[in-house]
């Protein structure tokens, strides 16, 4: 189970270095490359949120064990998005990396939600979850803001069709849902 | 003039040898794929580019070849192979993806075709596509093309100049403005259907009359000489090259001289971002990304191909008098 989830997250990024090994990509692979990380690193992060939601479903506690490794590939497609973006749009200059992220909300904002994953693949060990008990569980809920930070980097960078980013964004918005009305419930027993 | 004299033969000319024919692009485009279907059977079919990306086009059209020399009509950078032309488009009436329009835009019924000239002209009237075609001497032009987003290509268009259209119609005295219209027919136009798409169709863009009646303001009905693929807006567009490429219309169906400065699509969508001028400009950034460079096309992954953007799209000294004592930070 664990080895068919991992392989299937794998796929789009194999596609990708297939394509772009056999000039697949086009005359622009920036432009392919970055929406296709950025948009499996959105996929998987909502994914990852389906997890907990499911498992209450089904009852399959096998669900919640695919948890982190999702989590990781989230991390994964948002590198190679970012070192995407540095590799076509800024030639890894540290002085134009600045620049954009002091001019552009969408850069910013993008650019806050992979640093506040790092905090998040640091302590995902089994080892750092024992170590910090229920703090782990309060850390761990920075993947909100995460999901907040990469609604908003997707929706700010739509030129004229907002349809996609809207799609994600009521994804994200049922998933929250579900946990705000779990918690109220919670609360009145 | 005598300077102009002098730039004519400081240009170097090419070897005819060294350029690559249309169809040996072709042919090396098709031993490509066959090496990737030998090796990889299985995922040969999943390409972000599919056949009708690769088609370029239709018939072979009577021109005058570009030759280096004449006032920016010509560049000896590397040309942009048709196939990539093709199919890396924007052309939102069939969908906002790169590759949408090389998929759909067959569905676009190209002929019939008329443009209508209308506003402060002496003799309105139409245009067929027949008078379009064999009515003006066609020259090639070889321009860049600066997209707003950033990336470029370089383009042998064929065509003629606006100006040589809109005498034809003999503007007033009160012509100030040209506004330009794009087909729309939903039912042929997927992209006009989206119900999330916020562009309010059909498509309109404008110049000022001194920018239309310039000599690098070209109507273009083919590209590499033959007539132009519908994705790259058949079968009459719009390139003005010092322009970001939004301003250069394509498919169009209506020409209105106008009084008063026309609305234009994306000026109308989000001024702060699309200028009605929207010359290309290093020193003006989008508010969303730097206009200082752009990546010139075909681009690969360890060569990006990355490029400084020129001021005017390098046409500076053809069209940079328009602008005089203009503040082109305020008027984007």
């Amino acid at each position: 189970m664990r080895a068919g989830v991992f392989a299937l997250c794998l796929l789009p990024f194999a596609w990708l270095v297939y394509s772009a090994a056999t000039a697949g990509l086009g005359p622009d692979p920036a432009e392919s490359i970055m929406h296709i990380t950025g948009e499996w690193a959105l996929r998987l992060l909502l994914l990852t949120l389906l997890t907990s939601p499911l498992r209450r479903w089904s009852g399959w506690p096998v669900v919640l064990k695919l948890r982190r490794m999702l989590g990781l590939y989230v991390f994964f497609y948002a590198s190679v998005h970012l070192m995407s973006f540095c590799h076509f749009y800024i030639g890894w200059t540290v002085g134009a990396l600045i620049e954009e992220l002091a001019e552009r909300p969408y850069i910013t904002v993008g650019f806050a939600a992979w640093l506040l994953l790092l905090p998040l693949v640091v302590t995902s060990t089994r080892g750092m979850q024992r170590r910090l008990r229920r703090n782990w569980r309060r850390l761990h809920r920075l993947v909100y803001v995460v999901a907040v930070l990469a609604c908003c980097h997707i929706l700010w960078q739509a030129r004229s069709d907002i349809g996609e980013p809207l799609i994600y964004i009521l994804l994200f918005a049922i998933l929250l849902a579900w946990r705000v009305k779990r918690f109220t419930a919670r609360q009145k027993n | 003039m005598g300077l102009n004299m002098r730039k004519r033969f400081s240009i170097p000319r090419i070897a005819s040898s060294e350029i690559t024919s249309e169809s040996a692009y072709l042919k090396r485009r098709d031993f490509i794929r066959a090496a990737g279907l030998a090796a990889a059977p299985v995922v040969g079919g999943l390409s972000l580019h599919s056949e009708a990306a690769k088609s370029t086009g239709g018939a072979a059209l009577d021109y005058v070849a570009a030759t280096p020399g004449v006032g920016g009509f010509y560049t000896d950078e590397k040309a942009t192979p048709p196939g990539d032309i093709a199919s890396y488009c924007n052309f939102y009436e069939f969908g906002t993806g790169k590759g949408d329009p090389a998929h759909y835009a067959h569905e676009m019924t190209v002929d019939p075709w008329s443009i209508e000239i209308s506003g402060a002209v002496h003799k309105p009237g139409k245009l067929h596509l027949e008078d379009i075609i064999s009515g003006f001497d066609l020259e090639e032009r070889i321009y860049r093309l600066r997209c707003v987003e950033a990336w470029s290509m370089v383009v042998p268009w064929v065509g003629f100049p606006l100006a040589a259209l809109l005498q034809r119609f003999e503007p007033t005295g009160k012509a100030r403005y040209v506004e330009f219209q794009t087909l729309h027919r939903s039912d042929e136009m997927r992209g006009t259907r989206s119900y999330t798409s916020i562009i309010d169709w059909p498509y309109r863009e404008g110049l000022r009359l001194d920018e239309a009646m310039h000599p690098l303001t070209l109507m273009s009905v083919g590209v590499y000489g033959k007539t132009l693929p519908n994705q790259n807006g058949a079968p009459v567009r719009l390139v003005v090259p010092w322009k970001y490429g939004f301003k250069s219309i394509k498919s169009i169906v209506a020409i209105r001289l106008t009084e008063t400065r026309p609305a234009t699509s994306w000026e109308t969508l989000a001024p702060r971002e699309y200028g009605f001028y929207a010359n290309v400009n290093p020193q003006v950034d989008h508010p969303r990304w730097s206009q200082k460079s752009e990546r010139r096309l075909p681009s690969t992954l360890f060569n990006p191909n990355r490029i400084a953007t020129r001021m005017f799209n390098g046409y500076g000294e053809q069209v940079a008098h328009l602008y005089q004592g203009m503040d082109l930070a305020k008027s984007y």
